[in-house]
Order: C-alpha cells, then sequence, then structure tokens
C-alpha cells in the first residue's frame, strides 16, 4: 500500500449518505423515499446529494401519509426492491406501525421464509434541545422489543457508514436509528467524538456485533449513540481516580450482541448500563438481565443510567435534568463502591 | 353572512396582537442562537413554527366560537390560540418552559393546552382530527353545547387520520368542522407534488359532507364559509370541510433557509399580506382613522410586551417537578 491514509472526517449524516449513495451505484433495487429527503436532502441531512445523482425517481419525496409509504415499502422489498424510508423523527411511528410490526416484521415468519422484505427504516432519536415530548424520546426499546426486525444505532460515523452499507444489503428488515445531537447539524449542537475518519470505499459493520471503544478492568459501562460518549467521559473522569472503566457501545439492539458484554462483566465485574430511552422495561433492563441470568460473578448490583419515566418535558432546566449524562455514570459507579 | 364592524374590529385586533405575537418571539428566539445557529440556546429553545401570514384563518374561524367550543391545533399553533381567547400570559410563558405556563413548562410551543377555552394543539400531524370528532361526539352525547374545530395543514390533508375523520364525523352527523390552512408547503414539499387533486375542499364529497374553498386569504370570506359550516354543526347538520389559501410568511420553523421556494414567492406572497389589506379595508368600509389604527395596534403590542415581561419574570419551575403530572 503505497496511498497515504489521510484523514477523512464525516459526519454520521454524511456517512449515512455516502453509504446509501454507494449502494444505489451497484444495486438498481435500491431506492429512498419519505417526507423531504428529496431536494432538502433530509431534514438530519442524512440524504443530502442522493437526488442530483440519482434523480426524483430513486429518492422520491412523500406526501405525508405514512400507513400509504411504509406499507408500500413492504410491499416494493417483498417484490423485490430494496427500498430504504425515512420517517424523520422516532416519535412519528404511532401513525404506521401496523405496517411495521404486523406486516414487515413478520412476512417473513408467516411465509416460511419465502418473503424477504429488505427494508431499512431510518429515523432520528434522542433530545438534549428542548424539542418536547414528540421530538425527543428514543423509543428503542419499542422496536427492539417485537420479533422480526433487525435494529441498529450507531454512535459515531465509522460504524454509521458501516451499519447503514450491512442494512442495505441485509435481506431482513432493519431499523437504523440516528441520534440528533450526533448527527453533525450544527442546529442542534453536535457531540464532537461522533465525527471521525471514514474511508471512501465501502465496507460493512457486522449488524450484532457490539465493540468495546475502551478497555478496562474495574467497570464495564454498556450503552448505545449519546450513552456511549457519556460513558466515554465518564470513562475519563473515573481514570483520574484510578478507575479503570470498560465501555461497550452495543451498536444493535437487535441481534445483540451479550457475548461480549458478558465477557466484560466477568473480567470487571461491574456493569453500568446507560440509554437515553424510558427507565422501564427498557434496554437497560434487558443488558442487566442477559448478564445475571448467566449468573455471572458481580461485586456490586447493577445499575442503570436511564431516561426517567415521564414524557419528555420541555423546559430547558427540567430536561437537562432528566437527560442521562457522565456525572449520573460517576454517582451510579459511586454508589456500587458503597455497597 | 358578512361580519359587522364589530366582529371586523375584532378580527382587525386579533390579527395585530397574533402578528406581533410573532415578530416579537422571532427576535426573542434568536438571542443566544447565534454565531452557529444552535437550536439548543437561547430563551426560547426547541423548534419554533411561526404564523405569519396566516392569521385570517384563526380569526375568521374564531371570531364564531366560544371559550365552550372545542378547537384543535396543529405545530404551528399561536395565531389559532390567540383569536381562540388562550390566556396569553400563560402561553407566553410555557414557551419560555416557564413554571407560570399553561402546563409548568412541561409541554412547550408546539403543546398548548388550555382547558379552560378547550384549546389543544399537538406536534403529529393530523393528530388533532380523531379528537375534535370525539370532541363533538361527547357533546353529542351530553347534549351539550359547542361545535369542535380541527385544524391541519394542508400536508395532513394526505394523512389516514384526515381521511377516516372526516368519515367518522360525517357517518355519526357530528357537529366539528375541519380547517384547512393550505399554505401550499409541507415543510419542503410543494402541495402540488403531494396531493393527487388541486384542491382539497373537493375531497368532502367523498365523505358526503359540504366543502368550501376560500381563496386569497381572506378574512371576510373565511367569516363567511365558518359561519355557515359553524352554524350547520351547531344546529345538527353534521359536519364541514372548508380549505383556506393562506400564506406562510415565516420559513417552516426557525432556521429554515426556504431554498426550495421559487425564487420571488417570498416577495409575493409578502404584497398580499393580510394585516395591511385588512387596514385598507377598515379604512375605506368603515369610519376607521389612522388614529383609530394606531390605537389599536397600540394596545395589541401592550398586550403582548406584557405578557413577554410576565413570561420573563417568571421562574423556572423546580426540576424535580419534572415527575409530577404524569398522572393526575
Ligand atoms: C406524523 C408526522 N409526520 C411527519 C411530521 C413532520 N412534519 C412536521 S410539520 C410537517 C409539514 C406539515 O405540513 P402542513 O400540514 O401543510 O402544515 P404547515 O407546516 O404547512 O403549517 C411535517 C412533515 C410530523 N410532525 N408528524
Amino acid at each position: 500500500m503505497s496511498v497515504a491514509t489521510k484523514e477523512r472526517k464525516l459526519t454520521i449524516a454524511r456517512a449515512m449518505a455516502e453509504a446509501i449513495a454507494q449502494e444505489m451505484r451497484i444495486d438498481e433495487r435500491v431506492f429512498v423515499m419519505g417526507e423531504d429527503i428529496g431536494p432538502l436532502g433530509g431534514v438530519f441531512g442524512n440524504t443530502r446529494g442522493l437526488f442530483d445523482e440519482f434523480g426524483a425517481e430513486r429518492v422520491r419525496d412523500t406526501p405525508i401519509s405514512e400507513t400509504a409509504f411504509m406499507g408500500a415499502a413492504v410491499g416494493a422489498a417483498s417484490d423485490g426492491m430494496r427500498p430504504i424510508v425515512e420517517l424523520m423523527f422516532v416519535d412519528f411511528f404511532g401513525v404506521c406501525f401496523d405496517a411495521i410490526y404486523n406486516s414487515m416484521a413478520k412476512n417473513t415468519y408467516f411465509s416460511g421464509g419465502e418473503v424477504k422484505v429488505p427494508v431499512v427504516l431510518m429515523t432520528s432519536t434522542g433530545g438534549g434541545y428542548s424539542d418536547a415530548g414528540q421530538h425527543s424520546q428514543c423509543l428503542h426499546a419499542t422496536f427492539a422489543h417485537l420479533p422480526g426486525m433487525k435494529v441498529v444505532a450507531p454512535s459515531n460515523a465509522y460504524d454509521a457508514k458501516g451499519l447503514m452499507t450491512a442494512a442495505i444489503r441485509d435481506d431482513n428488515p432493519v431499523i437504523f436509528m440516528f441520534h440528533k445531537a450526533l448527527q453533525g447539524m450544527g442546529w442542534l449542537g453536535t457531540e464532537r467524538d461522533a465525527i471521525v475518519h471514514v474511508p471512501e470505499e465501502s465496507y460493512e459493520i457486522p449488524i450484532g456485533k457490539a465493540a468495546v471503544v475502551k478497555e478496562g478492568t474495574d467497570v464495564t459501562i454498556v450503552g448505545l449513540t449519546s450513552g456511549v460518549h457519556h460513558g466515554l467521559k465518564a470513562a475519563r473522569t473515573l481514570a483520574e481516580r484510578g478507575v479503570s472503566a470498560e465501555v461497550i457501545d452495543i451498536r444493535s439492539l437487535v441481534p445483540l450482541d451479550r457475548e461480549t458484554i458478558i465477557n466484560s462483566v466477568k473480567k470487571t465485574g461491574r456493569l453500568i448500563v446507560v440509554d437515553e430511552d424510558y427507565h422501564s422495561y427498557g434496554v437497560t433492563g434487558e443488558i442487566i438481565t442477559s448478564v445475571v441470568e448467566q449468573g455471572v460473578a458481580l461485586k456490586a448490583a447493577p445499575k442503570r443510567v436511564a431516561y426517567p419515566d415521564i414524557p419528555i418535558p420541555f423546559a430547558r432546566p427540567m430536561e437537562q435534568w432528566a437527560l442521562p449524562n457522565a456525572e449520573k455514570i460517576i454517582t451510579a459507579f459511586e454508589l456500587m463502591e458503597k455497597n | 353572512m358578512k361580519p359587522n364592524r364589530e366582529q371586523q374590529l375584532w378580527m382587525y385586533e386579533h390579527m395585530l396582537i397574533s402578528r406581533y405575537f410573532e415578530e416579537t418571539i422571532e427576535k426573542i428566539y434568536m438571542e443566544g442562537k447565534l454565531p452557529a445557529f444552535n437550536m439548543a440556546n437561547g430563551p426560547i429553545p426547541g423548534e419554533m413554527h411561526l404564523s405569519n401570514g396566516q392569521e385570517p384563518c384563526a380569526v375568521g374561524v374564531c371570531a364564531h366560537l366560544t371559550a365552550t367550543d372545542i378547537v384543535t391545533s396543529t405545530h404551528r399553533p399561536h395565531h389559532v390560540a390567540i383569536a381562540k381567547g388562550v390566556d396569553l400570559n400563560k402561553m407566553t410563558a410555557e414557551i419560555f418552559g416557564k413554571a407560570t405556563g399553561l402546563s409548568g413548562g412541561r409541554g412547550g410551543h408546539m403543546h398548548i393546552f388550555d382547558a379552560k377555552v378547550n384549546f389543544s394543539c399537538s406536534g403529529i400531524i393530523a393528530q388533532g382530527m380523531g379528537p375534535a370528532v370525539g370532541a363533538a361526539l361527547s357533546r353529542k352525547l351530553q347534549n351539550k353545547e359547542g361545535v369542535a374545530i380541527a385544524y391541519i395543514g394542508e400536508g395532513a390533508a394526505n394523512q389516514g387520520a384526515f381521511h377516516e375523520s372526516l368519515n367518522l364525523a360525517s357517518v355519526w352527523k357530528l357537529p366539528v368542522v375541519f380547517i384547512i390552512e393550505d399554505n401550499a408547503w409541507g415543510i419542503s414539499v410543494a402541495k402540488t407534488a403531494s396531493t393527487a387533486i388541486e384542491r382539497n375542499d373537493q375531497r368532502a364529497a367523498a365523505y358526503g359532507m359540504p366543502g368550501y374553498a376560500v381563496e386569497n386569504n381572506d378574512p371576510i370570506a373565511i367569516f363567511e364559509a365558518a359561519g355557515e359550516a359553524i352554524e350547520r354543526a351547531r344546529s345538527g347538520g353534521g359536519p364541514s370541510l372548508i380549505e383556506i389559501e393562506t400564506y406562510r410568511l415565516a420559513g417552516h420553523f426557525m432556521g429554515d433557509a426556504e431554498g426550495y421556494r421559487p425564487k420571488g414567492e417570498k416577495d409575493a406572497l409578502f404584497a398580499k399580506d393580510p394585516i395591511p389589506k385588512f387596514r385598507e379595508h377598515l379604512a375605506a368600509n368603515f369610519d376607521w382613522s389612522n388614529s383609530d389604527d394606531e390605537a389599536m395596534v397600540k394596545k395589541a403590542h401592550e398586550k403582548v410586551d406584557a405578557a413577554i415581561e410576565f413570561a420573563r419574570n417568571s421562574e423556572y419551575a423546580p426540576v424535580e417537578e419534572a415527575l409530577e403530572k404524569v398522572f393526575v
């Protein structure tokens, strides 16, 4: 290899658009539809440039008719196309959920594996900028709970591109959840650490494989999307106190890489799970249970740092108070140490 | 029926209040958000959908309503809330996220609820349709006075909830009126690109109810159409649908670069701004002098300024109160 590798830092938004464009170039069956994804390039920038390159036939702005276009995605996918569908905010899925969890997610099963439904659904998650209770949720568990769909949620641009490529090539429905604060859109404020080097050539990140983003020996911090960045910040502070934290980014909720998590907790004996989704019946409970069920020896009871079980409040002080952050992870660790 | 002088002055006054309210919110919204526009900052964080230009839709309809009547509105709710008589101080405080706000800061600008005047709104497109039908049903079942009005944008008329609600209201002959504010755009997508027919009032026929098309954002014509539809609803004649051609003089939300608009469109819309037009109409048709006008403008500004001051001077609720009011 003689070519020097130059840093090519991309936002998650650009990484997603690049992966989609590369797949559209090599696979005629891939097309994109959704609200404002055409000339505007998506409210969160993740379809930017696609309309100019591929035109209105393959990059289709839809009416605000989610029931119709989600159902249409199922039909087109079952008939051999590979639709990528965006619905701007995960909060909006209530209007079209039937097509997703009763049809898209089940048709393969109902047909004994005969019918493939290779849809990619893209949607934004998360808050932190005072967009209140219908524009700030994560709803990770809502999707992950229902069998038949894979669910991925990257924390950085490198993973975003690789997961998107894998999602498009997957013959199953994949929900691709991207967190607004990691998206690299200036107007939402941006987590700098989500903007990382992304190779130009296409590559896949296998769906169902977690990443150990920081190795450590004293406590395992497991998270996804924003939670990974909170975990990394907490790990830096803990390191100053001589505590070595391991940070795991699950990257996919379904399938969940339990093995990586369990192996880590076997080593550290302590587990904290971070999730911006609601506290109860969620990812945090699932991960803790997965570890406890295996009888992994623990030095302290596991902890979760998640969103309280309340609709997301608008007022900035209230919302900031309720959100997970690095300090809450550190507090959780301190509590574990006390016991 | 045409509005009388008193009704027209009420309509004008509330258009003035609404416009000045939006202009003031627009300024305050930008505080602390620059140089790099960041939505999370400033005294009013989050998304902001302004209603500049759409005031006629609010006043022409709400002129026929009392506090008893029900209104469900959209993510662009301020003009309708003001015309419906929502407490302006509390609404403003809500938009600032303060403890004195309608919900103590839990809801914000897309979730204005004032039960005293039966007003609510939502950030989910067409979500108010079903609840308006249900409120109308409730009034009918309880034999209580009142009609329900569901406001939506023209983009929302392609939602399932729109079509299902029209059918249900018609089958049950409920006292409800559906108002479409057609500002020609759903974010960046033009009505012509999203809607299979030119005018949504034609869809009323499919659901067995009268449909009205009101052109030119004309407050008087809106008043007349709404008057007929609301009277029909009140007297047991069932639902109606009204589509109003209106103008979105603002972006979809604050921070929208509006690159999707054809060149010159914005200027053409500003030239048709309904407020100066209505002022000319008043001067031409009534004994409405410059000093009358100035006095009304001044009063409108004072009302808004007082609400802003109330909101600014209010405190945020203690953060732990975020945990309250999930259940009653
Ligand atoms: C169910 C749902 N889908 C999509 C959106 C995103 N969205 C917010 S406003 C909007 C456009 C609405 O257009 P229209 O109904 O014409 O109202 P306007 O914004 O023009 O007032 C869209 C698509 C949403 N809030 N809810």
